[in-house]
C-alpha cells in the first residue's frame, strides 16, 4: 500500500483524538481520547518500519532486520502507555471521591 | 482491487468509524467499547503490516488490560449518560473547527510531499517476527527495557499510593 495512504489515515485518528479532548469534558473520555492518539502514532511508526524495508530490501536483501527499531518504539510507546493509564486512573478515581464528578471544569480551580 | 486492498479500506472504516463513536456517544461505556473495536482495527493493520508481535501486545495490553481497567473505573463511579457533563455549544464548535483545522492542514502539507512513490510492504518481510525483534531488544535496547520495568513498579507504587484512603 502506498505509505501516503497510511500518513492520512493516522492524521485522521490523531485528529479525531485532539477534536475528542478539546470537546469533552469527562475526564475519563478525554483519556481515552489521547490512547487513541498514542495508537495513531503507534500505526505511523509501523507503516513507516515496513516503508523502510521496501527501500533497504532491494538493495542490501541480506538485511532482513531494517525497521526493527521503530516497531520496538512502539513497544516501548504501549509499556510507557500502560504505565500512565494505571496513574492517570488512580489520580481520576481520587477526583472522583474528592469532588463526586469527572467533570474537568471541577479542575480549574487548585485550591478547595 | 485485491484482498489487500479490500482489508486495508475495511481496516480503515472500522478504526475511524469506531473512533468517531468513541467522541461522540453520549454514554461512557459505549465509548470504552468503541474504543476496543478501534484497538481492534489497528491490530488488524498491524497483521495486514506483518508485525505479528506487536499485533498480539496491542490486543493484550490495550484492548485486553488497559479498557478493562477503564471499564472497571466507569462502573465503579456508576457514570451514565445523564450525568455526563457538557460543554457549551461555542466552546465545542470551536474545538471542532481548531481540530478540522489541524487536520486540513496537515493534510495539505503532507499532500505534495516526495513520499508519494514510496509504499509500506504489506503482507511481505520478517522485521516483526519475534525472532527479529527479540534478539535486538535484548541486545540494543536491553538498557531501556530494564529502565522501563522500573517505570512499571514506580507505576504500580504511585496507583497504590493515589489509591489509599487517607
Amino acid at each position: 500500500m502506498p505509505i501516503n495512504l497510511y500518513i492520512f489515515v493516522a492524521l485522521a485518528l490523531f485528529c479525531i483524538g485532539v477534536i475528542g479532548v478539546l470537546t469533552r469534558r469527562n475526564a475519563i473520555i478525554i483519556f481515552m481520547c489521547i490512547e487513541l492518539m498514542l495508537n495513531a502514532v503507534n500505526l505511523l511508526l509501523v507503516a513507516f518500519s515496513k516503508m523502510h524495508l521496501a527501500e533497504m530490501g532491494s538493495a542490501a536483501p541480506a538485511l532482513a532486520n531494517n525497521g526493527t527499531d521503530a516497531q520496538l518504539f512502539v513497544f516501548f510507546i504501549m509499556v510507557v502507555a500502560a504505565a500512565e493509564v494505571t496513574v492517570g486512573l488512580a489520580i481520576i478515581v481520587m477526583m472522583y471521591r474528592n469532588t463526586h464528578s469527572v467533570d474537568v471544569n471541577f479542575l480549574n480551580r487548585l485550591k478547595n | 482491487m485485491n484482498i489487500t486492498q479490500i482489508l486495508f479500506w475495511f481496516l480503515t472504516v472500522l478504526a475511524i468509524g469506531s473512533s468517531l463513536m468513541v467522541i461522540t456517544s453520549r454514554n461512557p461505556v459505549y465509548s470504552v467499547l468503541s474504543l476496543i473495536v478501534t484497538f481492534f482495527a489497528l491490530s488488524g493493520h498491524y497483521i495486514l503490516l506483518n508485525a505479528q508481535f506487536l499485533a498480539i501486545v496491542n490486543l493484550i495490553v490495550y484492548a485486553g488490560a488497559i479498557m478493562v481497567l477503564f471499564l472497571f473505573v466507569i462502573m465503579l463511579m456508576n457514570l451514565n449518560a445523564e450525568t455526563e457533563p457538557q460543554k457549551n455549544k461555542w466552546l465545542r464548535f470551536a474545538g471542532i473547527i481548531a481540530g478540522g483545522c489541524f487536520l486540513l492542514v496537515m493534510v495539505a502539507a503532507l499532500r505534495d510531499a516526495d513520499s508519494r512513490a514510496a509504499t509500506a510492504m504489506t503482507t511481505y518481510g520478517e522485521t516483526g517476527l519475534i525472532q527479529h525483534l527479540g534478539k535486538v531488544l535484548f541486545n540494543e535496547y536491553v538498557v531501556p527495557f530494564e529502565i522501563s520495568s522500573v517505570l512499571f513498579l514506580s507505576a504500580m507504587v504511585g496507583a497504590v499510593v493515589l489509591g489509599k484512603k487517607e
